[in-house]
């Protein structure tokens, strides 16, 4: 078989089974792998009202056809399962090394199902799979969990575990890989966790086939040498990391400050920015399975009060905990960071929670009592402290743990979370750039930057400039950025890689290692199909047009400051253009046509 | 030449090693490893040098192993009986048997124009001469011993 391997592994956590099944190709074909084919086996098999922490639901980790070849960046692959944080569909990619180790084992996916009686871990070593006692690694956070299982295994294995995070529900825990890597939103690590399944090793020892190896060969260097030509992947994002957007976002005016009410300046941007951080105390670069971009950070903060070591911060989280906690302090913020890693918690809505409680206790709505300590805007020791005890659910982390819109709902005020669909928006005011405000109204898995990026025309100019202030053709366009994204992600490559690369070097890519002749807009239909498929899901979930909205604060409170004064985003006139954009009828359902021209259901 | 402190531990050098000699991708099966130190945050790419003084060539019971006038140290797969003594005694590690294919897994630069190095990304494997005139290179390892030894006063 060529791109994929031709097998799924089928774990029953409850009775501890294993079985080797083949891939569904028709499935296969039109989902292509990863977090599309991924949903189409959860939709096959699950309903969509499942409890997501039940035994009744299950975890499906997912390659794609791309993933572990020569592929640019090809080190992905996707948990899927009904997300605890926002009941939607949920759908986390992550890079590293563990995705192609899967697949060089001999496996494209596994789905776990049921509910473990004790602790247990997952070993993969080829054919021989085998349930193991994690009784005595329950607890661990992922950085031991990863030493000992590798022990315990193979150290020649890939890790991908839970920390305590997932252990103990924090409905935005992560899945984390390779120590540092994470299949980070939405909360999927606790579905794990609610499974019993604290780690899955794997080393496998054979072979990734293409169909065709001398035109795949020439479509990989192709995209690599566009990669190795575009300043942002060559350059930007090798030598300032992901960080680099700190001063960008915040001379554009639209840097989320202080949960989002101080607008879109943040005035001590320079001091948490990707240039600080490389200036400071960034050790090296690394780079994910494949990847010649290499925009992971080896941090180290050497000394003072935040002392620490570890990877990122990235931009999401260099903003949730900074500009969006009003904090000022690099070190803290790495710091927090690196313990999210470590606890397996997602820094965005963490840091989002955090400065939402922040915002909670200025008002006065939050007392001194309740949190265990005084909080305000700016208190960098705050932010490293309420993580630690979020991700040990100790204390006043235990209101924490539930996210911000749940925290904020409880005091009667969840128009102070920053959320859409109870996930956190990420570090983009769609005030000054109003099709992320559509993305993250539209998104299906809730406040989610990376489903449309249109921060990359609106703001960076890639492809091409648009005006960020306005809402002409943002809907058009956020269709096509999410239909290509679904592809990207399907196949098990980087969505940095789209900076440089467009359809049809992604397509070339997939024909020759699929041995497919199809038009390019064949496979952007793919990806179409694959968006379609996700909101059928969760319309069958429960969600409606009333869900595909934005905190009050973005459509009623305009911009104080800087390009997008006055602005609030124009949610309405894209929302009404984006249903009609995508075939829906006028309360977003596709309609009977679309679905058939999709061949859904 | 390898220059660990550039090694961004990607492994690309593995997946395109594998595919330029048996047409898949296949980390055990590549001729260079990428070695991880999570800690110390380095990666060390690793694989034949080429020895001088082939320990391989001199132990093979069959003379496949021979030294060309590169300076390439190549096995004759038709003249190999897969005996591992070769593997044994590489000092370095860098010959390794692949169990899948029942085959001794040597480097052989590609024929002059190795692929690790042409898509190493951060130039962390370069296929150059190590002369004396890789100066650059020398001062590079100088300065990591003034950073580790040096007496600094700020």
């Amino acid at each position: 078989m060529f791109g994929w391997t031709g097998n799924i592994l089928r774990v029953d956590l409850s009775n501890g089974t294993v079985k080797k099944e083949p891939l569904n190709l028709q499935d296969a074909k039109m989902y292509l792998g990863a977090r599309g084919l991924a949903t189409k086996i959860y939709m096959n098999e699950v309903d969509p009202n499942v409890d997501p922490l039940s035994a009744e639901n299950k975890l499906i980790f997912m390659t794609g056809p791309l993933t572990g070849t020569f592929a640019a960046s090809s080190g992905r692959y996707e948990v899927v399962t009904k997300a605890p944080l926002t009941g939607t569909i949920g759908a986390s990619n992550s890079g590293g090394h563990f995705g192609p180790e899967l697949k060089f084992a001999g496996f494209d996916g596994i789905i776990f199902e049921g509910k473990s009686e004790i602790p247990v871990y997952l070993y993969i070593n080829d054919d021989k799979v085998e349930l193991k006692s994690a009784e005595h690694l329950w607890g661990n956070n992922v950085f031991e969990t990863t030493d000992e299982v590798l022990k315990e295994t193979s150290m020649d294995a890939r890790v991908a575990c839970i920390g305590p995070a997932g252990e103990k529900g924090v409905l935005f825990a992560t899945v984390m890989n390779d120590k540092h890597r994470a299949a980070g939103r939405s909360g999927l690590g606790a579905v794990m966790g609610s499974k019993k399944l604290k780690a899955i090793a794997v080393t496998g020892s054979n072979s990734v086939k293409v169909a065709k190896p001398k035109e795949f060969l020439e479509s990989c260097i192709d995209a690599r040498n566009k990669l190795k030509a575009h300043p942002v992947t060559s350059t930007g994002l090798p030598t300032y990391g992901t960080q680099i957007l700190i001063n960008i976002l915040n001379e554009s005016g639209a840097l989320p400050t202080r949960n989002w009410r101080d607008g879109g300046y943040f005035e001590h941007a320079e001091e948490t920015s990707g240039e600080t951080l490389t200036e400071k105390y960034l050790v090296r670069n690394k780079g994910c399975f494949g990847c010649s971009i290499g925009c992971g950070r080896v941090t180290r903060i050497p000394e003072g009060k935040f002392k620490s070591f570890g990877e990122g911060p990235e931009y999401e989280s260099g903003w949730s905990y900074g500009a969006n906690c009003g904090v000022r302090d690099l070190a803290a913020i790495s710091k927090a960071n690196f313990i999210c890693n470590e606890l397996g918690v997602d820094p965005i809505t963490m840091g989002c929670t955090i400065a939402c409680a922040m915002e909670l206790s200025e008002r006065g709505i939050l007392s001194k009592d309740e949190i265990g300590r005084t909080l305000k805007f700016g208190d960098a020791e705050a932010i490293v402290e309420l993580t630690e005890m979020t991700g040990k659910r100790e204390g006043f982390g235990d209101k924490l743990a539930q996210g911000s819109y749940r925290l904020a709902a409880s005091f009667g005020y969840p128009e102070l979370s920053m959320s859409v669909k109870r996930q956190e928006m990420p570090a983009y005011d769609g005030r000054g750039v109003q099709g992320m405000g559509l993305a993250y109204a539209t998104s299906n898995r809730g406040g989610c930057h990376v489903r449309g990026y249109l921060t990359s025309p609106e703001i960076l100019g890639v492809p091409q400039k648009l005006d960020p202030l306005v809402t002409t053709d943002k809907a058009q366009w956020l269709k096509i950025f999410q239909d290509l994204t679904a592809v990207v992600d399907s196949a098990g490559v980087c969505l940095f890689t789209t900076f440089a690369l467009g359809l049809p070097e992604y397509s070339a890519m997939l024909r020759s290692a699929l041995g497919w002749d199809i038009p390019d807009e064949e496979i952007l239909k793919i990806g179409e199909r694959i968006w379609n498929l996700e909101r059928l899901f969760n319309i069958d979930a429960g969600f409606s047009k009333a869900d595909d909205t934005l905190p009050p604060r973005l459509l009623e409170e305009p911009m104080p400051s800087g390009p997008a004064k006055g602005k609030v985003v124009e949610l309405q006139e894209m929302l009404i253009e984006y249903y009609q954009v995508r075939g829906w009828d006028e309360n977003g359902i596709p309609t009977d046509e679309k679905i058939e021209e999709l061949s859904l259901r | 030449m390898i220059s660990p402190d550039k090694c961004i531990g990607c492994r690309t050098c593995e997946v395109i090693c594998s595919f330029s000699k048996i047409e898949a991708f296949n980390p055990k099966n590549s001729r260079v490893s990428v070695i991880a130190y999570d800690e110390a945050a380095i990666s060390v790419p690793i694989m034949c040098m080429q020895c001088e003084e082939p320990s391989c060539m001199i132990v093979c019971p069959v003379s496949a192993i021979v030294k060309n006038k590169d300076g390439t140290v190549l096995i004759d797969e038709n003249k190999c009986i897969g005996c591992k003594l070769c593997v044994s005694a590489c000092p370095l590690g860098n010959i390794t048997f692949n169990t899948g294919e029942r085959k001794v897994v040597k480097c052989d630069l590609c024929g002059g124009d190795p692929y690790c190095a042409k898509f190493c990304p951060s130039e962390a494997i370069r296929f150059t001469e190590a002369s004396p005139k890789n100066i650059n290179r020398k001062m590079l390892i100088a300065e990591k011993f003034k950073e580790l030894f040096g007496e600094v006063e700020e």
